[in-house]
């Protein structure tokens, strides 16, 4: 065991309120027909979440895209508040106008999730040039999938982070896949994306996704790193999206993956592998895993029960719309 | 001969039409060749003509459309797609600062941009501030540039032909929830001229003027206060949306002296404000009443389904409006009833989430 027992208990357990609040989230998305939005599942994808949140304090930022419900509860968001916001509800975080793909918690750092893919890149970017001007020891995070290094404002924004050595963490979560397009029709096949970053001069680091202690680990490095000053880094690590890009169903019959390469990728899942991993290492016994299953999902469920108690809010109107903004 | 198809099969139709005739012709976009092929839009494209000529992207919305005008000054005819507008609002500078103004900047010896971007508008099931925006006020705005937003399938397909073939950068617009429209559609090599609108109902009492998919909820409007009352109004698609068709307007504005505006956009600087600012100053004289521009209220669009609720205009507040504007008495229960309990979906043909 590399990271301590306490550490690795808050891991699993921020693995397991991922995964519990996405699968509850799958099964009952079309069943009841009362999330909606476009909602895109971290299912698979729990580890690095879970790893950020954990390495990260509570002061530093974090900026996201279109999936962030993990890293949303990763750095500890409000669940409730969150599930209330994919029901379109008042005590949404977003007050229900904004949905899945526009989550929100300042309270804890996380500064907004947006729905353009690398929207939030060089805003993550501008919140560490914040930092800087402000002198704290913050890490402005920035969370993207490996479709948003083909957008343009990736470049402008590592560029400018390397230029001025701002205190930004960028994490990059390769799941070979935008949508339905397999990385090799966007970037060419063999060059990775890390090492490409590395060629900007930004210091540029991969590793595997699925592997939380090992998540856990190089994000660690990386903020220590920044926190002294050290310059941006940016982390690249390999996982896979179980279900749909949007929405709550397995569409691997569809023709744009296989069956057999999902099975492969499911073999290693994270919060299993993790488990077994405890299970292994008497960090945890059978029992305590029950347990500990059990009160998570009871939360979830808690939260679905808030939300579905909660009232939508009122009609629409421009006078709320123009006391919010001015 | 012609074959009865949905707007989407019409637009697929178009593509392979125009890529039959020109082998200049090229499609892509993300998602172009995946299993889902831009809501059926795509389908069978790549299979039929080549991953040369039909293919997917990076997700590089700016320099992707930076290249389609490249090619475009060498004679390929790039047909671009995008799921969402709002994705395509990242290549603004290449659209704006070099596609519309190439022709001009060179003094007309640069060639010309004959590309085609297809936009397809998000509406409902949530799509929220940054998936539904209707910005064709926007591309409407620049000198340059042509917009086209058809409403029914024999439309769609007749117009985005003649864009393709249009030797000026055309944007394309789709509304989401038109995707499914159902109607005879000519086979082959079927265009309709570009800037020209349709008129869809006639009368002598009111002029609608409306656009993509609010013409839809104008045509209930419009129907049931005929049936009801015997109104009757002229309904202008406007199917172009630059440049406008305003002799079509000005004429039955002239004839009805009376306009109401539908827009899918919002309110301020509007479609719906400069088509009313023009019947304005060239027939003035012919108002029997205020003019009258139906459009969104000025806010990003909400994603909860109980705030878009009252902000999308339905066939209820088209026929609330014109109503008022003739002063007559009448209830419009059976309007609001028209959409059901899920306001926020075109029909049980669509399956959330996008
Ligand atoms: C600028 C822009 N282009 C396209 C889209 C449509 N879109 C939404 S999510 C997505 C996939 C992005 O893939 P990736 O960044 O790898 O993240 P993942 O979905 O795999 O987590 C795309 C193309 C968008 N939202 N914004
Ligand atoms: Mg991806």
């Amino acid at each position: 065991m590399t990271v301590d027992k306490k550490t690795a208990l808050e891991l699993y357990s921020k693995m397991l309120l991922i995964r519990f609040c996405e699968e509850s989230i799958a099964a009952r998305y079309h069943s009841e027909k009362k999330m909606r939005c476009p909602t895109h599942l971290s299912t698979g994808q729990e580890a690095v979440p879970a790893a950020a949140g954990q390495a990260l304090r509570s002061d530093d930022f974090v900026v996201s895209t279109h999936r962030s419900h993990g890293h949303y509860l990763g750095k500890g968001g409000d669940l409730n508040r969150m599930i209330a916001e994919i029901h379109g509800k008042k005590s949404g975080c977003s007050r229900g106008w904004g949905g899945s793909m526009h989550l929100i918690d300042r309270s804890v750092g996380f500064v907004g999730s947006t729905a353009i893919v690398a929207g939030t890149i060089p805003v993550g970017v501008g919140l560490g040039l914040s930092i800087k001007l402000k002198k704290t020891d913050q890490v402005s995070c920035v969370f993207l999938g490996d479709a948003a290094t083909e957008e343009g404002v990736f470049y402008e924004s590592v560029n400018f982070a390397v230029v001025k050595q701002l205190p930004v963490l960028f994490i990059c979560e390769n799941n070979l896949y935008s949508v339905y397009s397999h990385l090799k029709v966007r970037q060419p096949e063999g060059r990775s994306i890390a090492s490409m970053v590395q060629g900007m001069g930004c210091s540029a680091v991969s590793g595997n996704g699925n592997d939380v202690a090992e998540s856990y680990e190089k994000i660690s490095t990386a903020v220590a790193s920044i926190r002294n000053g050290n310059g941006p880094v940016f982390l690249e690590f390999a996982t896979y999206r179980w279900r749909e890009h949007c929405g709550p169903d397995f569409d691997n019959h569809i023709g744009y993956r296989s069956e057999e390469e999902f099975k492969e990728w499911k073999k290693k899942d994270p919060v299993e592998a993790f488990e077994n991993k405890l299970l292994l290492d008497n960090v945890i016994d059978k029992s305590m895993i029950d347990e500990l299953k059990s009160m998570t999902q009871a939360l979830v469920d808690n939260a679905f029960e808030l939300a579905d108690r909660d009232e939508f809010p009122d009609f629409y109107d421009n006078s709320v719309f123009k006391e919010v903004i001015r | 001969m012609s074959h009865s198809m949905t707007f989407s099969q019409a637009i697929n139709d178009a593509l392979s039409t125009a890529m039959h005739i020109d082998k200049n012709v090229i499609c892509y976009g993300l998602g172009t060749p995946d299993p889902k092929g831009i809501f059926g839009t795509s389908l069978g494209l790549q299979e039929k003509f080549g991953p040369e000529r039909v293919f997917d992207m990076p997700c590089s919305e700016n320099g992707m459309t930076g290249i389609a005008i490249g090619a475009s000054l060498n004679g390929i005819r790039p047909v671009m797609t995008h799921q969402r507008l709002d994705f395509f609002l990242l290549a603004m500078d290449q659209l704006i600062n070099n596609a519309a103004n190439w022709k001009y900047m060179f003094g007309g010896n640069g060639g010309s941009v004959p590309i085609t971007i297809r936009l397809i508008i998000g509406r409902g099931w949530g799509q929220g501030p940054t998936h539904s925006q209707s910005l064709h006020s926007w591309f409407a705005h620049v000198p340059g540039l042509k917009v086209v937003s058809p409403t029914t399938a024999k439309d769609a397909k007749g117009l985005l032909l003649s864009s393709i073939f249009d030797d000026d950068p055309v944007l394309f617009l789709e509304h989401r929830w038109l995707h499914n429209h159902t109607e005879e559609v000519p086979e082959g090599d079927f265009r309709l001229p570009l800037g020209k609108a349709s008129l869809l109902r006639e009368g002598s009492d009111l002029s609608v003027v409306s656009m993509s998919y609010m013409t839809v909820e104008a045509i209930h409007a419009i129907d049931y206060l005929h049936k009801e009352c015997n109104v009757n109004c002229d309904l202008i698609d406007l199917r172009s949306i630059n440049p406008i068709d305003w002799k079509t307007i000005v004429d039955s504005v002239r004839k009805t002296g009376r306009l109401l505006v539908l827009d899918t956009g919002w309110e301020t600087l509007s479609v719906a404000g400069e088509i009313i600012a023009r019947c304005a100053t060239e027939c003035f004289d012919s108002f029997k009443c205020p003019p009258v521009r139906m459009a969104l209220q000025d806010c990003p669009t909400p994603t909860s389904c109980a705030l878009t609720k009252n902000y999308y205009k339905e066939a209820a507040d088209v026929g609330q409006a014109i109503a008022k504007m003739l002063n007559i008495e009448i209830s419009l229960e059976p309007l609001k009833q028209l959409r059901g309990i899920n306001h926020d979906v075109p029909g049980d043909w669509f399956k959330g989430p996008f």
